[in-house]
């Protein structure tokens, strides 16, 4: 020790290089991405009800744009992203409480939230598009 | 802070490849981060093969026997080789555990073996832990009291005393705060699993008088705060031990004592 480099000089070990993922840590990382998505999906949508309430020219023009596909491809990410938050959310609620720490409850927890967001936001948009 | 990639002198080259061990029909390949602080290099891989017919079980025993056998200057703590002591935490196959207690079997194909994540390496697998034990110290881990001295020892109940099961298990070998991309990004504020771990394991303690202090300190919102439930830590311990589980208790206990 007496003759080791000052730690400044001291590299730093590999992290997430080397890290191998578990589902709990990607679920954690992605309530995180969808949180921030939310922001932008929010904006699209104030946007949309503020051209509502202003003039029928400019609600044309961005309710074409969100009818398109690639609009359309945004509102199913926004809704998966609310959907995926919104269960995330319930699960840190239930931790909250001091359950669902266990080995196989925070795996199933990772997995309900996974299906969980993805079933509901198919079935909301089955029924859009069939009620359409 | 958050830098998801490595400083420029961090980053991991590919290194020397040590010849086979002659005559062995049994080998396991492994691939080690190296890192000689002598030297101006950065850090790099070396792979070695080692005669399993000729090796203990455990990745311990495989260290030890690429020590002995082909390189010297491999360098790695080990101490009571049965996974009490803590010292031979490192990062085998992505996951921080025990080089003794994990078993060559355990790892399908090569074998890639790091020091602890995200700590400053003084050499090989040799991480510096001065700020993890740091952060242990603070905890103040130990009985604090303000009743007068029993004459005796400080009793305690049967169930009182199972509130300490799970916890007291701890030996402090870093795998958990380590594993932590909390503790990876504010490491130097955020008290990281294990310490908390610590805290918990005597705020619950019926025999301690300092809860409301223990309490205070941690009452911050990077010291407790920054844990986020991500698990890497009950998923790495390998002691089989729950720190995210002990920190919820942590914060459930600050929320009690307002309402």
């Amino acid at each position: 020790m007496a003759h080791s480099k000052p730690p400044l000089h001291r590299p730093l070990s590999p992290h997430l290089q080397i890290y191998r993922p578990a589902l709990t840590m990607i679920m954690s990382i992605v309530h995180r991405i969808t949180g921030a998505a939310l922001y932008f999906g929010t904006v699209i949508l104030a946007v949309w009800l503020m051209t509502a309430a202003t003039s029928a020219s400019s609600f044309a023009v961005v309710h074409g744009f969100l009818g398109s596909w690639f609009g359309q491809l945004i509102l199913i990410g926004y809704s998966w992203a609310l959907l995926h938050h919104m269960f995330g959310g319930i699960r840190h609620f239930v931790w909250d409480t001091g359950r669902g720490f266990g080995a196989d409850e925070r795996h199933l927890f990772a997995v309900l939230t996974l299906v969980g967001s993805v079933l509901s936001t198919g079935l909301i948009w089955v029924v859009v598009y069939s009620v359409r | 802070m958050v830098q998801l990639n490595l400083p420029k002198n961090s980053r991991v080259g590919v290194g020397k490849v040590w010849p086979k061990p002659a005559g062995a029909k049994n080998l396991k390949e492994f691939r080690i981060y190296r890192y000689d602080p002598d030297g101006e290099s950065n850090p790099r891989t070396d792979t070695y093969f080692v005669d399993r017919d000729d090796c203990g079980p455990m990745i311990l025993d495989a260290l030890l026997w690429i020590k002995n056998k082909i390189d010297p200057t491999l360098t790695f703590r080990r101490s009571c080789r049965e996974g009490i002591c803590g010292s031979c935490a490192m990062n085998i196959d992505g996951l921080n555990t025990l080089a003794c207690t994990k078993g060559m079997d355990d790892v399908p194909g090569v074998v890639k073996i790091y020091p602890l994540p995200h700590m400053p390496v003084i050499k090989d697998l040799v991480p510096d832990l001065t700020n993890f034990y740091a952060q242990h110290a603070s905890v103040e881990p130990w009985l604090h009291t303000s009743s007068p001295q029993p004459e005796a020892e400080w009793k305690q109940s049967h169930d009182d005393r199972e509130k300490l099961d799970g916890l007291y298990e701890c030996i402090l070998c870093a795998c958990c705060s380590t594993s932590c991309p909390s503790y990876w990004w504010n490491g130097d504020r955020y008290l990281g699993p294990a310490a908390l771990l610590q805290a918990y394991r005597w705020l619950i303690d019926s025999r301690d008088e300092g809860t409301g202090e223990r309490l205070d300190a941690l009452e911050d919102p990077f010291r407790l705060y920054r844990c986020h439930t991500i698990m890497n830590c009950a998923n790495t311990c390998p002691k089989g031990l729950n720190p995210a589980k002990a920190i919820a208790e942590i914060k459930k206990m600050m929320v009690s004592r307002q309402v």
